[in-house]
């Protein structure tokens, strides 16, 4: 096993990852049509990370079928609040994925995936039964909507708040329907309730969108331009995404906190969420990576799997930045685009206007409009290129951010084992020397601190167990939900630049017959 | 450097050969057949051949082909610009200097980036700017072919005695265009260039067609100046685009997606070489139309002072018979630009309605195929990945 490998950090040291996220947080992203439509389904699957190692595919297949059935188990059962994830040990999991074999299958041939999807349409104001656009079934039955941003109060203390909005049949909530009203801070407070409750169990708990100071205060001072617009939309699209993780999550909507977030109509002001923000985010996680990797660790051979996905989602964690600063340079290349076009436009325009055969200028008029045309479709691409491919690609970012702060939690919990494994055995040379010694009154409290820690070393064995087979878990739900995610988005993606062809041919096959009238 | 030579797979029919220039009308009289089939492109310099297919007897043979540098180009068309007999023509703008510039910092800064990249990314990188180098390689020689097929369509220059020097003379043309350098200097040039505008502007026209022709010529030129500018800023931008989504497809090396860098870079290209040629091309041959006016107001202007110099001498009585001479020459030269100029610039007229009208409808077509094929390839990609 590469151990060596462990050893190394994290590529990017917590001051450079700060860069993609405060610039996201940060930016100014200008133009902005509110374009934002269609189906958000984080469903779908076809990304694959570098395959250097060429046995993960057939890995994550063969383990995706195994973890759908298991995530059957616990989402048709449909618990009532008691959830029995943690106490599921290595065996019972076996068992588990034996007997569920079949429906697995079955479930799998009708097209559907197995966890649920939650589908979205668009961010205008709409009644809940207009969500419900759902493109695969719903194991959860459960949808959430945050819509309706609304500017609260003036000035510095200005806050926007958003409706969140649930549709769902599960029995635990009071109503089908409802909706609250909820602001930012809310939400990071139950990032961070979720996250001390749920982290040490080695739970990838979905992280929040970034505070921008910038964006908020531009909000704030009324500035009423399309900046502004720009970045509530793209909060308010980030909140979505974020809870619909959250709720997704087969043990995080089992949570209290979740369901008086969802429920509740007055929620606590969260406090200390300030630290919170995406790049305090990110330094804790490479923090804790850091602490881990100096460790020099020496895991068993079965703990290969574990090393191996760590190396993944280190590379592919790499190259989703790499990625996301070239979809970057494409938005902003289409931008300067728009922009060429337009001035382009207009000066053929002028050119039509002082042209003297009649026919030509009024193509070149034509022309001048049909650049108008193209610029306007080069706007909403860029768009597009922002909303459905550079967002996608900065919450995995985040998101692997994450899944690693899992592995790492595994391996804290692995060291702890391991340090009382040690002290137990110190305290066994003590009680050896003590027994040499002959001094019975040192020697009983000697007996029971090995008592106590014999205990320890149980409990902690026990733990690390137990968290290995929640990352386990977790690690390949995220996976399954990754690939979902990607390949749904991607579609639309595509689906968006087909429609721009489209409309890009119709422009065109209405300006050919203005060429062919030259005379 | 580079050695990149084009050559058609097979001998183009004239259709295609008219079909790849920005102007019309060139190439038709098989008395004169200019074309240029081929070129090598070294470091710099880029070595062009041109093929020459005769019925006159004034050619040593009905059939050859001579290599000819960019250099070539401009002394034929300087020494053309430089005849008096041809003030009164409109002289087809000399081609542009091969530019590779782009192309080349490109490829420069790829090579420095090479190690930050996946191997398929550079190499898809580097496929890309070989095809822009490419491009850039085809327009030269198209923008050089026209320029000799304006000549040979034209009625008096293809009977130019340099013309024909060009054509068919086999040694190295270098050593005539230095000593033509000596004999006609660049004085010339820079005179035209600064007083053009000036003196167009400035002088009473007499009659109502080229007064008509010069307020069009002078608000027509400016203004086709800018959109030259405006279409070149334009598709280098969607350029970058194309380039970004190389980078792309690259990293997202599984999926299909990488086959719409092909498309929209070919799209921009495309593009610019439909749009931005045919305005850069009228650009530089209504400076052409220009400086024919710029003639004719100067052949006015002499005129004007060899009157006054008539009545002058008249007053002084004193070299009566020189001042007469010299008013009838000046008046003959005037007489002479005008009904050539006349007649040149009415078909020069023609001309640009109808190579706006091929090349706008070319472009349209293009932009309409290019965005079908675009749909294809997205729709199977969405195909591909809805039926995973």
């Amino acid at each position: 096993m590469a151990a060596s490998s462990r050893r190394n950090p994290p590529p990017l040291p917590g001051a450079e990852n700060q860069d993609p996220l405060s610039e996201m947080a940060g930016e100014d992203s200008d133009e902005g049509e509110d374009i934002f439509v269609g189906n958000s389904n984080p469903v779908a699957e076809a990304f694959q990370p570098d395959t250097a190692n060429g046995e993960e595919p057939a890995d994550l297949f063969s383990e995706a079928e195994t973890s759908t059935a298991v995530n059957s188990s616990i989402t048709t059962s449909k618990s009532n609040g008691v959830h029995s994830d943690n106490e599921n040990d290595l065996f019972a999991e076996v068992s588990v994925e034996l007997s569920m074999e079949n429906p697995s299958t079955t479930a799998k041939s009708s097209g559907a995936e197995f966890t649920p999807s939650l589908t979205l349409s668009a961010t205008q104001p709409e009644s809940m039964e207009q969500l419900e656009e759902e493109k695969d079934e719903d194991s959860f039955d459960m949808e959430v909507a945050v819509t309706n941003p609304e500017k609260i109060g003036d000035g510095m203390n200005a806050y926007m708040a958003y409706k969140v909005s649930t549709r769902t049949t599960l029995p635990m909530f009071r109503n089908r329907t409802f909706s609250v009203w909820r602001r930012f801070s809310d939400f990071l407070g139950l990032y961070e309730k979720l996250s001390v409750k749920h982290s040490l169990n080695g739970c990838i708990i979905p992280p929040p969108p970034e505070k921008s100071v910038v964006g908020m205060t531009k909000v704030k001072v009324g500035k009423d331009d399309s900046s502004s617009a720009d970045f509530v939309e793209r909060r308010r699209a980030a909140l979505e995404r974020y809870l619909q993780r959250v709720v997704c999550h087969p043990s995080l909507l089992q949570d209290p906190d979740v369901r008086e977030f969802l429920e509740r109509d007055e929620l606590p002001r969260a406090v200390g969420t300030h630290t919170l923000s995406g790049a305090g985010f990110l330094k804790m996680i490479n923090r804790a990576s850091d602490a881990v990797s100096k460790m020099t660790i020496k895991i068993s051979d079965s703990d290969a799997w574990f090393d191996n996905k760590l190396q993944e989602v280190e590379s592919e964690e790499l190259q989703l930045r790499k990625l996301h600063a070239v979809v970057d340079s494409l938005v902003n290349h289409r931008k300067e685009l728009c922009g060429n076009t337009a001035v382009f436009a207009k000066s053929m325009a002028m050119l039509g206007n002082s042209e003297d055969n009649t026919a030509l200028s009024r193509a070149l008029s034509q022309l001048a409009e049909v650049e108008d045309k193209m610029e306007t479709l080069h706007q909403e691409q860029a768009a597009s290129d922002f909303f459905i491919l550079a967002e996608l690609l900065a919450d995995y970012i985040r998101l692997l951010g994450a899944v690693r702060g899992c592995f790492e939690q595994r391996m804290k919990t692995w060291q702890r084992w391991q340090e009382a494994q040690s002290t137990l055995q110190k305290k066994r040379e003590v009680e050896a020397k003590l027994l040499w010694a002959n001094k019975p009154d040192k020697l009983q409290q000697a007996k029971e601190e090995i008592t106590e820690w014999e205990g320890k070393v149980t409990q902690y064995e026990r733990d690390f167990d137990r968290i290995s087979v929640t990352v386990r878990k977790e690690f390949l739900r995220f996976e399954k939900q990754k690939s979902k995610d990607f390949k749904s988005q991607i579609v639309k993606y595509l689906e968006s630049l087909l429609q721009s062809q489209q409309r890009h041919v119709k422009f065109w096959e209405a300006f050919l017959p203005e060429a062919k009238a030259i005379a | 450097g580079t050695k990149v030579s084009i050559k058609p797979e097979r001998p183009l029919s004239k259709e295609e050969a008219t079909a790849r220039s920005v102007s019309v009308d060139l190439n038709n009289d098989a008395s004169l057949l200019i074309d240029i089939p081929d070129a090598l492109c070294e470091r710099d310099k880029v070595k062009f051949t041109v093929h020459t297919k005769t019925t006159l007897s004034s050619f040593q043979k009905p059939d050859f082909s001579v290599p000819r540098q960019h250099e070539d180009f401009i002394w034929l068309h300087d020494a053309l610009v430089e005849t008096e007999d041809y003030a009164g023509l409109i002289i087809p703008p000399a081609p542009p200097k091969p530019d590779f510039e782009s192309p080349r910092e490109k490829m420069h800064k790829l090579g420095e980036g090479e190690a930050t990249m996946t191997k398929e990314e550079y190499t898809k990188m580097k496929q890309e700017l070989e095809a822009e180098y490419l491009a850039v390689f085809k327009k030269t020689v198209q923008v050089h072919e026209v320029f000799l097929q304006r000549l040979s369509s034209h009625p008096i220059l293809s009977k130019d005695r340099n013309f024909q020097i060009f054509l068919e003379y086999d040694q190295d043309l270098s050593v005539r265009r230095k000593n033509a350098k000596e004999t006609f200097g660049s004085f010339f040039k820079n005179m035209v260039k600064s007083a053009d505008e000036v003196i167009i502007s400035g002088i009473k026209e007499v009659d109502d067609f080229f007064e008509q022709e010069k307020t069009f010529l002078l608000d027509y030129s400016s203004k086709i100046k800018d959109s030259t500018a405006r279409a070149e800023k334009m598709t280098r931008s969607h350029k970058n685009v194309a380039d970004d989504y190389i980078h792309i497809s690259a990293t997202l090396n599984s999926l299909s997606v990488d086959d719409n860098t092909k498309v929209e870079g070919r799209v921009a290209s495309d593009e610019e070489l439909k749009l931005t040629e045919l305005l850069r091309y009228y650009m530089l041959d209504i400076q052409a139309a220009k400086d024919l006016l710029y003639r004719r107001a100067r052949a006015l202007a002499d005129y004007e002072n060899s009157n006054k110099a008539l009545d002058k001498a008249r007053l002084k009585s004193k070299d009566i018979t020189q001042a007469e001479e010299h008013q009838q020459q000046c008046l003959q030269k005037f007489d002479k630009l005008s009904e050539s100029g006349k007649r040149e610039l009415t078909s020069f007229k023609g001309r640009r309605v109808v190579a706006f009208r091929k090349n706008l409808i070319e472009m349209a077509e293009l932009e309409i195929k290019h965005a079908k094929n675009n749909m294809a390839l997205l729709q199977g990609c969405i195909e591909l990945l809805k039926s995973n």
